[in-house]
């Protein structure tokens, strides 16, 4: 068995708690508009690793790793869910905290085989990053060109399953940093008795030079990251929906 | 002995004999707590750091000196006193008459004196210069006479880097804490019987120990008139916290009036000020804000010591440090941490004053010191980014529990061991040379010997590793007795007499030497292994550059293939240096740990076979070369980490930049039941590690 890999990185600390070494698959349905991998967007490309190797670069230096652990981003990690099942069954036998940074967009009931490989994995997953770019399915669809049903429901999954969950945003300014949009996100992701975080993420440009490299237009071009404010702003706006909805 | 100033303290050894470590050991408090106690700085601090500023800004104005002697000769009593504010001062001493006014120091080498003023728009007096060049020689004068040939031509062609052959070597760290704890009468009673029971047969070396102990009770003496000048009789033991603070600090000013060293740090003090303080809190002597005022007041001194330096040696440091090192925290062997509140104090001074490069703040860093602590400590490097890290599992295993850090990452027992610094080869020229027999790939000189050179076009691992294997062992021939001359001279004409009287009479010598260029050669090696280097050819067949196909592993990425070599330069290098004789016994060791002169090395050194270009800077100490570390910080360290700690005794160093939003999340996690950790603990990493949290460079 093996993943297709963008790249790794072995000082993650900003993708789950702890330090964590980080895996970014390879491969992603999404086209977010301020996506800043969109070097990670073709699937089946890229360097390919065992979950094995996985196991034994972490172990190698596991004690930069003693409050944090495995995740696996991207792209899109559930596209590879097989590979995914492998990895976290080895890395829960090992003792090590397990961690999905995911959009959801893979989520599909209907398809029995994937769903069994999910339900499976979702045994050895110790926490799910899941990242909704819009509580609204038209905005969603003209942010991210895909509806966000299927994210939404993920959610739901996840709660019924069980699974620690922190929710991600992106303060895109001008698409996701409208005051009713974020209430009814807080008041959504506050009915989810398995939420444990809230992440706020400033959009930044840094990944404008990878779409020049990569001979792509940018699509936010000349579009600013927004000030701490904003973003502490819009987070109170999601807590607030997150109160009414507890109350 | 007993003292009516020891009263309250538990006794032990050090009542006996001059035993600091003992002192510490029976009497210190660790600190579990948090920061809560913490005071801030009172009107009196905030007055006299704006009149910091001020003169700092004055300072940068007049192009970087405010005012300089070029006529008085710096010794412990040479200036009378200066002061900021003398109302306001609870700790005083400038090494001059006044603050921001250089001392002139021409002991090192009257020429750097002079350039130093010229420089600086000052000039030297005449006189000064006439005594220095004629009458009285300095320590830059005898190491040219003594060099050879061959040691002239490494030194020029730099394959020999900045040595402290015109300057300061410093990095001795004096037992300043004696001076606090026992008085300097006690001090001088005790070197008057070393004195007394040298070997009486007069070889050359008792000739110079009984000089030497002659200077050092005459700087103990200087040092008690030094502090008579400012109103302080130094003779007895401090009696409360804010003698022990004045006293102590009384004995590194000497030190810094005397010499301008390449690093001048401080020691271990805070945890050994600590006992004074809790002493005086029980008793009711001082505040808690009392004491903090003290602190403010002492680290605000350490933070104006200043130098007379030329544009050069600011060049090669990049900047113009003193490297005041502190070390606080560590474990001690009994296994109780060592952090007290005095730790936080000296810690809380970044945020009292804000934040400063100097004095050098350094953690001991241990997965045994407390929580509260390590929380304490990331907070304040996030916001101040001016602590430094250091791995004290790993150095107390040699070291003990009573050893500090000189300069950045020197680690010696404090008033037992001292060092001879010794820079650094540069190790990618020396491969250079191994490839062009001996010719210096800039200047087409032959610098080392004759040996044969490598002739293919393409380069021949075997071939290359066995040339590259005798250049070492020649260029560490040179270099050994390069630093034999250096320190014969320094003791003779440049001797640290006060640094040394406060050490015990049988002091451990560390002979210092130091590695550039370490990732270069690590890299250039691995592609000369795993990829095709091809040479490149001058007119007369010296090989200016390399061309490198395929790929190739590169060090910094926890790759065992390339890490491997790393360590075998390093061990192999090392056992080339300890063939050589050295200079008073000298244990050698070695570092690799270039902060910042990589800059000036690289500048030097034309390209490597790792594709690295003519004059291209190398990489800082051991790190990895620029952006060819792929895999992320860990893996970078893990493979800084595999490095023989055992042969690198000096330390290795790793700088790494970061920007504080990548350490962790700053968001509130409200539910509560998951930790967003910002431990930064680097207990695996298996040598002390540089981890600064920087958000303004790179």
């Amino acid at each position: 068995m093996t993943g297709y890999i963008h790249s790794k990185e072995s000082f993650g600390t900003v993708d789950g708690p702890g330090i964590r070494y980080v895996l970014f698959m390879q491969g992603c349905p999404m086209r977010c508009l301020y996506c800043h991998n969109p070097d990670t967007w073709d699937i089946g490309k890229g360097e390919t690793i065992t979950p094995d190797e996985v196991i034994v670069e972490f172990n190698k230096n596991r004690s930069f790793y003693s409050k944090g652990g495995i995740t696996v981003s991207g792209g899109e990690p559930l596209l590879q869910v097989d590979f995914l099942l492998e990895l976290f069954k080895k890395a829960k036998a090992e003792n090590i905290h397990t961690c999905i940074d995911t959009s959801g967009i893979t989520y599909n009931p209907e398809n029995k085989d994937y769903t069994a490989s999910l339900n499976e994995l979702m045994q050895y997953t110790d926490l799910v990053m899941l990242d909704i770019k819009h509580i609204r399915a038209d905005a969603h669809k003209s942010l991210t060109g895909k509806d966000n049903g299927r994210i939404l429901e993920f959610a739901k999954f996840l709660e019924e399953k069980n699974i620690p969950l922190w929710i991600r945003h992106v303060i895109v300014e001008g698409y996701t940093d409208k005051q009713e949009d974020l209430i009814a996100l807080g008041e959504f992701i506050g009915r989810l008795k398995n939420l444990k975080a809230l992440d706020v993420i400033p959009y930044h440009n840094m990944g404008e030079v990878k779409y020049k490299e990569l001979g792509l237009e940018y699509p936010l071009q000349g579009m600013n990251a927004p000030s701490t404010k904003q973003v502490q702003e819009a987070k109170n706006y999601i807590l607030d929906g997150i109160k009414r909805a507890r109350n | 002995m007993d003292f009516e100033n020891w009263k309250g303290f538990e006794g032990g050894t050090w009542k006996k004999e001059i035993n600091v470590r003992s002192f510490i050991k029976h009497n210190f408090k660790p600190y579990d707590g948090d920061e809560s106690f913490l005071e801030g700085p009172t009107q009196d601090t905030v007055d006299l750091w704006e009149q910091v500023l001020d003169l700092t800004k004055q300072e940068r104005e007049a192009g970087g000196v405010l005012d300089m002697d070029t006529k008085t000769i710096s010794t412990i009593t040479s200036h009378a006193p200066g002061y900021l504010n003398k109302d306001k001062e609870r700790i005083v001493g400038f090494q001059t008459d006044k603050p921001f006014k250089r001392a002139l120091m021409p002991y090192g080498g009257i020429r750097m004196a002079e350039k130093a003023c010229r420089d600086n728009g000052y000039e030297l007096d005449p006189e000064v210069k006439e005594f220095f060049t004629t009458h009285r020689k300095t320590h830059n004068a005898g190491v040219f006479d003594a060099y050879t040939p061959e040691m002239r031509a490494c030194r020029s062609s730099h394959i020999i880097t900045g040595l402290p052959d015109a300057y300061g070597r410093g990095r001795i760290i004096g037992d300043y804490r004696r001076v606090a704890l026992y008085g300097i009468d006690r001090l001088i009673e005790d070197k008057l019987e070393q004195k007394e029971t040298t070997r009486s047969a007069m070889y050359s070396h008792i000739i110079q120990e009984r000089e030497e102990l002659s200077e050092q009770i005459r700087a103990l003496q200087e040092l008690k008139q030094m502090a008579l000048s400012y109103g302080y009789d130094i003779s007895l033991p401090a009696k409360d916290t804010k003698e022990a603070i004045q006293w102590l600090y009384f004995g590194y000013l000497a030190a810094v009036k005397e010499q301008n060293g390449a690093a001048m740090s401080l020691g271990r003090t805070s945890t050994f000020l600590d006992i004074f303080a809790e002493r005086d809190l029980k008793n009711g002597v001082y505040t808690e804000k009392e004491i903090q005022e003290m602190v403010d007041h002492f680290i605000m001194k350490l933070r104006l010591v200043k130098f007379a330096r030329t544009p050069e040696y600011n060049q090669l440091f990049s900047g113009d440090p003193q490297w005041v090192t502190e070390s606080i925290g560590g474990v001690a062997i009994d296994g109780r941490h060592m952090v007290t509140k005095m730790s936080y104090r000296y810690l809380h001074t970044l945020e009292n004053l804000g934040a400063a490069p100097e004095p050098n703040l350094t953690v001991l860093w241990s997965v045994r010191l407390p929580e509260n602590f390590k929380r304490f400590c990331a907070r304040i490097s996030i916001e101040t980014s001016s602590v430094q890290y250091e791995n004290d599992d790993l150095m107390r295993f040699t070291h003990g529990d009573d050893y500090a850090i000189a300069c950045c990452v020197s680690s010696m027992v404090v008033g037992k061991e001292m060092q001879f610094f010794g820079a650094r080869a540069n190790l990618a020229k020396c491969l250079l040379y191994a490839i062009n027999g001996g010719v210096d790939e800039i200047s087409g000189k032959q610098i080392g010997p004759e040996y044969r050179p490598i002739t293919s076009e393409y380069l021949d691992y075997d071939e290359v590793m066995k040339r590259f294997e005798d250049m070492m062992q020649w260029l560490a021939g040179v270099y050994v007795n390069t630093l034999n001359i250096i320190h014969y001279m320094h003791d003779k004409y440049c001797y640290e007499k006060l640094q040394m009287a406060l050490h015990d009479k049988k002091v451990t010598r560390w002979f210092a030497t130091g590695i550039a260029g370490l990732s270069v050669v690590a890299d250039s090696l691995s592609a000369i292994k795993y990829a095709k280097v091809k040479t490149i050819r001058d007119e007369n067949g010296i090989v200016v550059d390399y061309e490198v196909e395929g790929d190739f592993p590169k060090y910094g990425n926890d790759d065992d293939r390339v890490d491997k070599i790393a360590y075998d330069i390093v061990h192999r290098f090392m056992a080339h240096i300890k063939k050589n004789h050295t200079y008073r016994d000298g244990i050698p060791t070695t570092s690799i740990l270039t902060i910042t002169s990589n800059v000036v090395y690289g500048k030097n050194t034309g390209a490597t076979p790792d594709g690295r270009k003519r004059g291209e800077a190398f990489a800082p100490g051991a790190n990895p070369m620029h952006r060819r570390d792929t895999h992320g910080a860990v893996a970078s360290l893990a493979s800084v980490a595999k490095l023989p700690f055992i042969d690198a005794q000096d330390g290795i160093s790793n700088t790494f930049s970061i920007i504080p939003g990548a350490l962790g999340k700053d968001d509130r996690i409200f539910a509560g039941d998951i930790e967003v950790d910002l431990d930064c603990s680097n207990g695996a990493c298996g040598t002390p590690t540089l981890f600064e949290g920087l958000d303004t460079e790179e």
